[in-house]
């Protein structure tokens, strides 16, 4: 059994639940990407696994504890958050940012110890900031800024890391670079990574286990080669994919797409003429 | 040892960072100092000019036979300690909300607090005239929670929440809406100048009863606000990060409400609806100490109790023997600040 599992869980905005009755498990030390077309509830499933929604019914459990009913601090110790598109608050500096990742592991009042900076220190060499410890974070590049929010979550010293599109807003260069510094800490850190991606080639290069969601429900989960397939894609995004083999990963990936309907009015056309 | 040393040792880069408790303990240090004499040079000038030698004799060997220790002691004493308190309310308050709400706008003026204080004050001079100072602060609370109840209520009435700019918006309204009704009432039981007098802002009335009574309050919040510092600094991360951090954001946020709501209603209860102390000062503490609230929270105390004791003795100073008011002195300086905020976009905290 897995560390991190949700059972039977409903939850939503405001009353309006957007998943209902949904369970799913997180494997250990490996890669999870969550696709699906917005609104699906991708991100919301991601939300109730990291406890900032709570969940009108059913539980995520975290080492066959009910989460809800874990300190949340404990839970913080155990997994970091990412969440999409994080502001940064003007006039911090990398290292201060990137501390700040301690807090769970610190008193009330928080001096930092010596295994604080060296977590921290080590949080920034393996982002590869260490030239730019002493900037402030406005003046990064997104990308960098990426990198620092991750950062942050390694300082916090857990084996869960959960990032809601940690891609989102970057090129393409520096997406491929996030996913490779994700996938670099699960294969030497053993972290399990759990994230939402938008690009599902990204997500089935990097991912280990892929869960694809529509309208609130799971419609095929499993590795990247069970879930890339032409006719779960149609399902949940009603495109049409060409398939193809990734030369990196050897996972399925697409070369292009059509949308579902446009394919099949090529084909009335087509019929008709 | 190795690693302890590569630690202590001062690398050129970890200067910035590590500045930063040195120049804020310059603050708290030149500004408390600052504080000392500028209290002391207020409370020397005045109506009657009198010298410093017999302003510290009256505190040390106050004799009341004396007028001028007796001036000292009653009248001007009570009036710039009253300002350098109601300062470091305002400017804490407005720290706090500051980075609670990641809204650089955020100030007890402009998200309604003083608005609400002083709409109860009116209410409690119509209604309740004579009544006992104790009382006047808490119907000062319940203003100052009245005001930030409506405000935030409206704020998150629609879809999408608490967004900075239409919790600047709510202020606007609310504040217009209760300063209507405050002098509507003030016209109709003919409290005019009695509110005139609270509205336009002067610590010319405090009495030692006064800070006598609201000195615990006020430390118990300073208190609170200090220890629950560095929770600040975290929510205003993002209350996402704050709660994958194992924050209790609820629970700080509920708390660190009331701390904002004692110092901005004692504020009010004080010097009236004075504006742009907690807009200003954390700005100018963050710029100067950086982001960590376990230092903008002192900082910001010390140096808005500054510049309203500094802004008190303006207005005494520039039409004597009449009276500036000294919310008019602050927004002077409130108001061009403000329009460089909104200027800038007000996205940032």
């Amino acid at each position: 059994m897995s560390n991190l599992f949700v059972e039977d869980v409903s939850v939503g905005y405001s009353g309006s639940p957007i998943i209902e009755g949904l369970s799913v498990s997180v494997p250990d030390q490996k890669i999870t990407t969550i696709i699906g077309p917005n609104g699906c509830g991708k991100s919301t499933l991601l939300k109730a696994i990291a406890r900032i929604l709570k969940t009108d019914k059913g539980a995520v459990f975290l080492d066959g504890k009910a989460i809800h009913q874990l300190s949340t601090k404990k839970i913080a110790k155990r997994m970091a958050i990412l969440p999409q598109s994080s502001e940064v608050p003007s006039g911090l500096t990398i290292f201060e940012l990137v501390s700040y990742g301690r807090f769970p592991h610190q008193g009330g009042f928080g001096g930092l110890n010596l295994e604080d900076l060296k977590q921290i220190d080590w949080a920034i060499q393996v982002t590869g900031l260490s030239e730019f410890k002493d900037r402030s974070v406005e003046a990064l590049s997104g990308g960098q800024r990426q990198r620092v929010w991750i950062a942050m979550a390694l300082a916090q010293d857990t084996d869960i890391l959960i990032l809601d599109e940690p891609t989102t807003y970057l090129d393409l260069a520096h997406q491929l670079d996030i996913l490779l510094l994700l996938e670099k800490l699960n294969i030497e850190e053993k972290r399990t990574i759990i994230m939402v991606l938008h690009d599902l080639n990204h997500a089935s290069r990097f991912s280990h286990n892929m869960i694809a969601m529509k309208g609130g429900e799971i419609i095929k989960e499993g590795s990247p080669s069970k879930v890339m397939t032409y006719s779960t894609i149609q399902t949940v995004f009603e495109i049409d994919v060409n398939l193809t083999t990734c030369p990196f990963s050897h996972n399925p990936i697409f070369h292009s797409y059509q949308l579902s309907r446009d394919t099949q009015q090529l084909f009335e056309n087509a019929n008709e003429g | 040892m190795a690693i302890l040393k590569k630690y202590t040792q001062v690398d050129t880069e970890d200067v910035i960072y590590q500045s930063r408790p040195v120049i804020a303990s310059i603050i708290i240090m030149g500004g408390l100092f600052g504080l000392i004499v500028s209290i002391g040079i207020s409370v020397s000038f005045g109506a009657a000019d009198i010298d410093m030698g017999t302003v510290w004799s009256s505190i040390v060997q106050y004799n009341d036979e004396l007028t001028s220790h007796q001036i000292i002691q009653e009248i001007r004493l009570p009036r710039v300690l009253g300002a350098a308190l109601v300062g470091a309310c305002f400017a804490v308050s407005g720290s706090i909300m500051q980075g609670i709400t990641r809204n650089p706008l955020a100030d007890s003026g402009l998200l309604g607090l003083n608005a609400g204080a002083a709409f109860m004050l009116a209410i409690s001079f119509a209604f309740f005239p004579g009544m006992p100072y104790m009382y006047i602060i808490f119907f000062s609370f319940a203003g100052a929670a009245l005001g930030a109840g409506l405000v935030f209520g409206i704020g998150s009435m629609t879809r999408g929440g608490l967004k900075p700019v239409r919790l600047v918006l709510a202020g606007a309204a609310v504040s217009a809406l209760l300063i209507a009704l405050s002098e509507g009432i003030a016209i109709y039981y003919r409290i005019s100048q009695d509110l005139a007098f609270w509205h336009a802002g002067g610590v010319s009335g405090t009495k030692w009863e006064n800070l006598e009574m609201v000195a615990p309050l006020v430390i118990v919040a300073f208190l609170g606000a200090m220890s629950l510092s560095k929770s600040i600094t975290i929510i205003s991360l993002g209350e996402e990060i704050a709660i994958g951090l194992g924050q209790r954001t609820k629970k700080i946020k509920f708390f660190l409400a009331i701390i904002v709501l004692i110092l901005a209603g004692i504020g009010v209860s004080i010097v009236g609806a004075v504006g742009f102390v907690g807009l200003i000062i954390p700005h100018i503490t963050r710029f100067l100490v950086g982001h960590d609230y376990r230092w903008i929270i002192p900082c910001s105390a010390i140096l808005g109790g500054l510049l309203v004791v500094l802004a008190d003795f303006g207005a005494r100073m520039i039409n004597p023997p009449l009276e500036t008011p000294i919310g008019a002195l602050i927004a002077l300086l409130g108001v061009p600040f403000f329009l460089y905020l909104a200027r800038k976009g007000g996205e940032e905290i």
